[in-house]
């Protein structure tokens, strides 16, 4: 390697973004966007002025305008009642808050797991089935009883929403336990061959090695964890009865779906976007933790 | 420190090591022993071995039969006693660890506290010539850079033996040669014994003071070449009819491993 070469790794700083950078992003961000709002808008004008009723039928309550959707953010959905972008906003708080806790929970339950089955095979063995299986059953057909058997035991600060944060739970352990057991497992032999020169405990060997090696692998469980725990507290809102979510107002905009049918989709924008902002938190977090080649990066 | 140095650091008897898959005897009838301050190196074609041989003293593969002693101490207890530092053909090092923690891990492990580990990464830094470095990650380093950090961390905790499983294999030839010559002033100032994987001829007879050469399968020691060549050795030293000769005698052994080589062959070659 050149003098100059050396020079120049000798000044690199980690992770370093250029101003640049983040702007050509936001700025592709932006231009997708458009993009597909102007695609949708297309779709709905050639679809309507050639009379197409293949697939479905386009209209304005098939597909309402985009401006009218984000005009209703603007009125009230009710007579004396706030905006709807105001009531839609608390009512994301509620469900973030759901889910959360429900992201935290399952997150901490599905990296437990992982480090109890990646010390033993037999129990790998054992009980990765019944942890895929768990998946297999409809989440839908599982709220209801998660709100029957936990609700009860619950204290009343966390009466109905904390049954909730379980059934968000539920969807997030799975990807997490998976992966954090495939991430420990990543560990290079060759470092494992290193701890044991060094008669590294069980316990040494899994915070420093096989843990640090597993966080690529947590992260990207991480992320897909988080939006399913968006859709997992969402879902669990629906059998709870919960009005104070946006599973609640998407159970009640769906009754009023063929007369204000702008309604239920500003609601969906509204859950997309929490979807979206624990994606970034997890991807911010990762950026903050995760110390690596960029190209192992998973 | 040691009040009573054993005579040997490794003495290795009687050593077979079969591997039951496959049923391949990877080593028959080892005999060896090393002196205090020795650099020897093992060298052979790939598959006799050599890196099986480094991993027995290392206990990181158990002998089918025969006993390993380093420092008067099963491998075991050499083991459990960190008696050793090793280097990988790759650098092994944690990739989320700046090569200042990356050289602390193993003084981590022995409970130093923060300041002796600082002091100690400081001196290993200068020893390896990387000082500047201290803050970056293994990815923003060279592969000679990452494997000098990886001789580092071996010699973090100033271990009597350090064992090298072809450290610098994966490099080119010109990194090579300027990390055996760092190598060398590194051990002709700390004066550890060095065992020594690699299949270099040249690199073996540079380095070494004593190079064990091995036939393979089952893997066997074909004969022990002493080098002679006067210390301290350097660039020009590789220049020297001596060298030649060495290698050339290192070079007729490892010829010769495929036919059936009696003892005494073997040590007239040795001579």
């Amino acid at each position: 390697m050149s003098q100059a070469a050396t020079a120049a790794l000798a000044q690199r700083r980690p992770l370093h973004v250029p101003v640049a950078a983040a702007l050509r992003r936001a700025a592709a961000v932006v231009i997708v966007l458009a993009a597909l709002v102007g695609l949708y808008e297309l779709y709905r004008w050639i679809w309507s002025s050639a009379g197409w009723t293949h697939p479905f039928v386009v209209d304005d309550t098939s597909m309402p305008h985009v401006w009218v959707i984000l005009h209703a953010l603007w009125q009230p959905a009710q007579v004396n009642q706030p905006a709807l972008g105001t009531i839609l906003f608390h009512k994301s708080l509620f469900t973030a808050k759901e889910a959360a806790v429900g992201f935290g929970l399952g997150a901490v339950i599905g990296f437990a797991i992982g480090i109890v089955l990646v010390h033993s095979r037999l129990l790998t063995r054992g009980f990765l089935p019944y942890i895929v299986a768990s998946q297999t059953i409809p989440i839908l057909a599982i709220a209801p009883m998660v709100v029957v058997w936990v609700n009860p035991k619950l204290p009343a600060s966390l009466q109905g929403w904390g049954s909730v944060a379980v059934i968000a739970a539920y969807l997030t352990f799975f990807p997490v336990a998976i992966n954090t057991l495939r991430g420990l497992q990543s560990a290079d032999p060759r470092a494992l061959d290193l701890m044991r020169t060094y008669a590294a405990s069980r316990w040494t060997v899994l915070w420093k090695l096989r843990v640090p090696s597993s966080m690529p692998f947590v992260f990207s469980a991480l992320r897909v964890a988080a939006t399913a725990s968006v859709v997992g507290a969402i879902i669990g809102e629906l059998p709870s009865g919960l009005q104070s979510g946006l599973g609640g107002a998407i159970l009640n905009f769906n009754q009023y779906y063929s007369i204000e049918p702008q309604e239920l989709w500003a609601t969906n924008i509204v859950a997309a976007l929490v979807g979206i902002v624990f994606f970034v938190v997890v991807v911010a977090a990762e950026k903050a933790v995760v110390r690596r080649a960029p190209e192992n990066v998973a | 420190m040691s009040q009573q140095q054993p005579e040997h650091v490794v003495e290795i008897a009687n050593l077979t090591k079969t591997f039951p898959r496959g049923n391949i005897t990877a080593l028959e009838n080892i005999d060896l022993n090393l002196r205090p301050g020795e650099f020897v190196s093992l060298i052979g074609p790939s598959g006799c071995g050599k890196s099986t041989l480094l991993r027995v003293i290392g206990d990181l593969v158990e002998p089918t039969q025969g006993t390993v002693t380093v420092n008067g101490k099963t491998a075991r207890q050499a083991r459990a006693g960190r008696d050793y530092g090793i280097v990988f053909q790759d650098a092994v090092l944690f990739d989320w660890r700046t090569v200042t923690k990356n050289i602390a891990l193993p003084l981590e492990l022995l409970g130093w506290d923060r300041a002796k580990r600082r002091r100690r990464v400081e001196e290993m830094l200068e020893l390896v010539e990387l000082t500047g470095f201290a803050d970056h990650h293994p990815w923003q380093l060279s592969g000679g850079m990452q494997q000098r950090v990886s001789i580092a961390r071996a010699l973090a905790f100033e271990p009597a033996l350090l064992l090298m499983d072809e450290p610098f294999g994966a490099l080119d030839e010109m990194t090579r040669e300027r990390l055996n010559l760092e190598l060398l002033s590194i051990w002709e100032k700390l004066g550890s014994t060095v065992v020594f994987v690699t299949h270099s001829i040249s690199e073996a007879v540079f380095l070494s003071t004593r190079v064990v050469v091995m036939s393979p399968r089952p893997g066997r020691i074909a004969g022990i070449v002493d080098i002679d060549l006067p210390h301290p050795r350097g660039v020009e030293t590789r220049e020297e009819p001596r060298f030649f000769e060495l290698v050339t005698q290192v070079r007729e052994l490892l010829r010769l491993r495929g036919e059936h080589l009696l003892p005494e062959e073997a040590a007239a070659l040795s001579e």
